[in-house]
């Protein structure tokens, strides 16, 4: 294998790993908060993606894209809002099976309204400018993933960290209760939880899909699990950990394709969480959990 | 009075499934036969499933009934859906045969054919495969039969089109688990390295894959002529795309199941020069039958919200239909193992042209379309025959 090809595959991974990194931040948030894994999240990425497509049918890219983001982060909330909030005294399991239930019903919906049939993305012409740098060739959309990736990152860790809202979230994460008697208001910090993941699922998968260029009702469900995977793997309700696990997950698997193994990619993944959950269960950068009595 | 409900709820439900298997009882004096449409509707394939079930229920708009013993029987069509998925294709399979169905038609994809295959023969029921084209659909299963041409052959079509092209080497994409993809790939191999070819890499790629840059930089690090790469209409545009924007030159080809429109819709400008093989052209009619399918086809297609370029698997569909029709007249009985007995003997003029079994179960045809895509438009290149 050449220098150039190896290259290529390495832009490729760290591509594919940016956009995974994006919606494993949505699974880690809600987790953190609500201790819920959030099943429908991958559908929701879907869900943007056609969102994506009916908009720049009538609008200018810029407008598409804010109209996009608008309504998968409304879309977000509201989710939570009627499958989520009415169960926040119910058993954690009870809340998890409302989730797996959101995500087959969002799937089926789309099948019906816009059939299996995969709809092209539309492009974006200056996202899709095709680079030329020496023997490398990649589009722009490719090597901005994994920038706006970081972007977007500090944004939200500086926004969890030194603003007020942040520091609710955190209050939250730690202790539920205590977070409720201190006076703050839970559904409010679990519908920016909620905007924020979604809003970044809608980011992901602008990228996403421009460079894998169509959709179907199902394309949310395997990023979807991968990017929990990552969850896992950097330590759920960690966000630089989700970040890590993202990149990690998109390099390994584009070589291990590159390599000719692409009938272990996916498994590898799936190993990749039961080693994980067997060795260090809290992941890369959990914490470790201290049982209180 | 909480159980009471439960067991009300349990009762009504439970009921439900009678009702539901009551529905294909006869009813008040009309006499009806069932055929059972076996298609992906969603999943993976049910783009293409569902273009194949339009032609299924237009011919059964056009044929409603049919004639036993001289008495006029409804055709009803049950549909279930098998999901792309070869676990949920046993399901439906044996939906379709609890539900009385006399034939069944489908499916769209190989590898749920052969999943369901023996479901039918051990029931005793003959299904007539519209467009599955591996071998194994029919290979040792005396109730499956289907009305287009094998892999082998259509695999061989495109190495001898390669080869006579110009090519010299050639690198083929396959999905891994998939049978038609898988097959055809070998065939064309195959075939192209008794040409005299060159296979300089050969590339396997997962289900829902949707990056392919991973293989193609390995295939452009082999500098191919063409690649060939058999799959499904989900894949074929991500490939097409991603190819040219790795600035990968070389001819992209495929065979029948790229022959649909939304291929060129989503790969837009770069799908211009991919080359594939098909069953049928609706800019030459080969049969009347075909000259009046092509009409009312593309009304019916408008009707259902579709583009009106007719899909050669809705052709086959059509076929697949009137074949079954034909079989059940000349059995005279709604039983499986005399409409298969009749199957054999089954000669007409389909919409794909003319229809005749061979002792597999395979419709004798020997000629394959090749079209082209320029200026956004499948268009026809040659008919080849191969012996």
């Amino acid at each position: 294998m050449s220098m150039t090809t190896i290259l290529q595959h390495c832009l490729t991974g760290i591509s594919l790993g940016g956009a995974y990194a994006l919606i494993a931040i949505g699974y880690t948030l809600v987790y953190g908060i609500l201790r819920l894994i959030n099943f429908a999240h991958g559908d929701i990425f879907m869900m943007a993606g056609y969102f994506m497509i009916f908009a720049l049918t009538s609008f200018p890219w810029p407008v598409a894209i804010l109209i996009t983001l608008v309504v998968t982060t409304v879309m977000g909330i509201g989710i939570e809002r009627a499958a989520y909030k009415p169960l926040r005294s119910a058993p954690r399991m009870s809340i998890m099976i409302s989730a797996i239930g959101v995500s087959y019903l969002l799937q089926n919906l789309s099948t019906y309204l816009f059939t299996a049939i995969p709809r092209g993305y539309p492009e974006i012409p200056f996202l899709k400018r095709i680079f030329q740098m020496g023997e490398l060739s990649a589009s722009f959309v490719t090597i901005l993933t994994p920038i706006l990736t970081i972007i977007l990152v500090v944004i939200l860790m500086i926004l969890v960290n030194k603003t007020k809202t942040g520091m609710a979230m955190r209050a939250v994460s730690k202790d539920f209760e205590t977070a409720k008697l201190m006076g703050i208001n839970i559904n409010r910090v679990i519908s920016v939880t909620f905007a924020i993941g979604s809003f970044l699922a809608g980011v992901g998968s602008i990228l996403y899909f421009t460079d894998r260029m169509s959709v179907t009702p199902f394309s949310g469900t395997l990023p979807g699990l991968k990017c929990f995977v990552a969850a896992v793997f950097g330590g759920i309700g960690n966000i630089p950990g989700a970040v890590v696990g993202g990149f990690f997950i998109g390099i390994v698997e584009t070589l291990l394709v590159a390599l000719g193994y692409s009938t272990f990619s996916d498994a590898f993944t799936f190993f990749l969480l039961i080693v994980m959950l067997l060795v260090r269960p809290t992941g890369l950068f959990g914490e470790k959990t201290v049982e209180k009595v | 009075m909480k159980k009471l409900t439960v067991c009300l709820l349990v009762f009504l439900l439970a009921s439900s499934v009678l009702f539901a298997a009551g529905g294909t009882e006869q009813k008040s004096g009309v006499k009806e036969v069932v055929i059972g449409v076996f298609e992906p509707l969603t999943g993976e394939n049910g783009g293409g499933g569902y273009q194949e079930v339009l032609g299924m229920r237009y011919a059964n708009k056009v044929y409603p009934t049919v004639k036993i013993n001289g008495e006029t029987y409804n055709v009803r069509l049950v549909e279930a859906d098998n999901k792309s998925d070869k676990t949920e294709a046993v399901t439906a399979a044996q939906s379709l045969i609890s539900s009385g169905a006399s034939v069944i038609l489908g499916s769209y994809g190989s590898g749920v054919s052969i999943a369901a295959g023996d479901i039918f023969l051990d029931n005793q029921v003959p299904a007539i495969g519209a467009s599955c084209t591996n071998p194994q659909v029919t290979l040792g299963n005396d109730y499956y039969y289907r009305v287009c041409f094998l892999d082998p052959f259509q695999g061989t079509v495109m190495a001898n089109y390669a080869w006579q092209d110009g090519a010299k080497k050639a690198a083929v994409i396959t999905q891994l688990g998939d049978d038609y993809s898988s097959g055809l790939g070998n065939f064309f191999s195959r075939a192209f390295q008794e040409l005299g070819g060159n296979v300089v890499s050969e590339q396997r790629f997962q289900t829902n894959t949707t990056d392919f840059k991973s293989i193609l930089t390995n295939i452009k690090a082999a500098s191919p002529d063409v690649i060939f790469a058999p799959s499904s209409i989900a894949t074929a545009p991500l490939i097409i795309k991603q190819a040219r924007e790795l600035g990968i030159n070389a001819k992209i080809m495929a065979g029948d199941t790229w022959e649909n429109s939304s291929i060129i819709e989503n790969a837009g400008i770069s799908a211009e020069g991919v080359v594939l093989s098909t069953f049928f052209d609706d800019a030459d009619p080969a049969t009347a039958e075909a000259a009046k399918f092509i009409e009312g086809f593309k009304k019916y297609l408008v009707e259902n919200k579709q583009p009106d370029i007719i899909p050669a698997v809705s052709a086959l569909g059509y076929d697949a239909y009137i074949t079954a029709l034909k079989a059940i007249e000349l059995a005279n009985s709604t039983k499986g193992p005399a409409i298969r007995d009749a199957l054999a003997k089954v000669d007409l003029e389909g919409v794909t042209g003319r229809i005749v079994f061979d002792t597999n179960g395979d419709a004798n045809k020997d000629m394959a379309f090749i079209k082209v895509v320029e200026n956004g438009q499948f268009k026809f290149l040659k008919t080849v025959s191969v012996m």
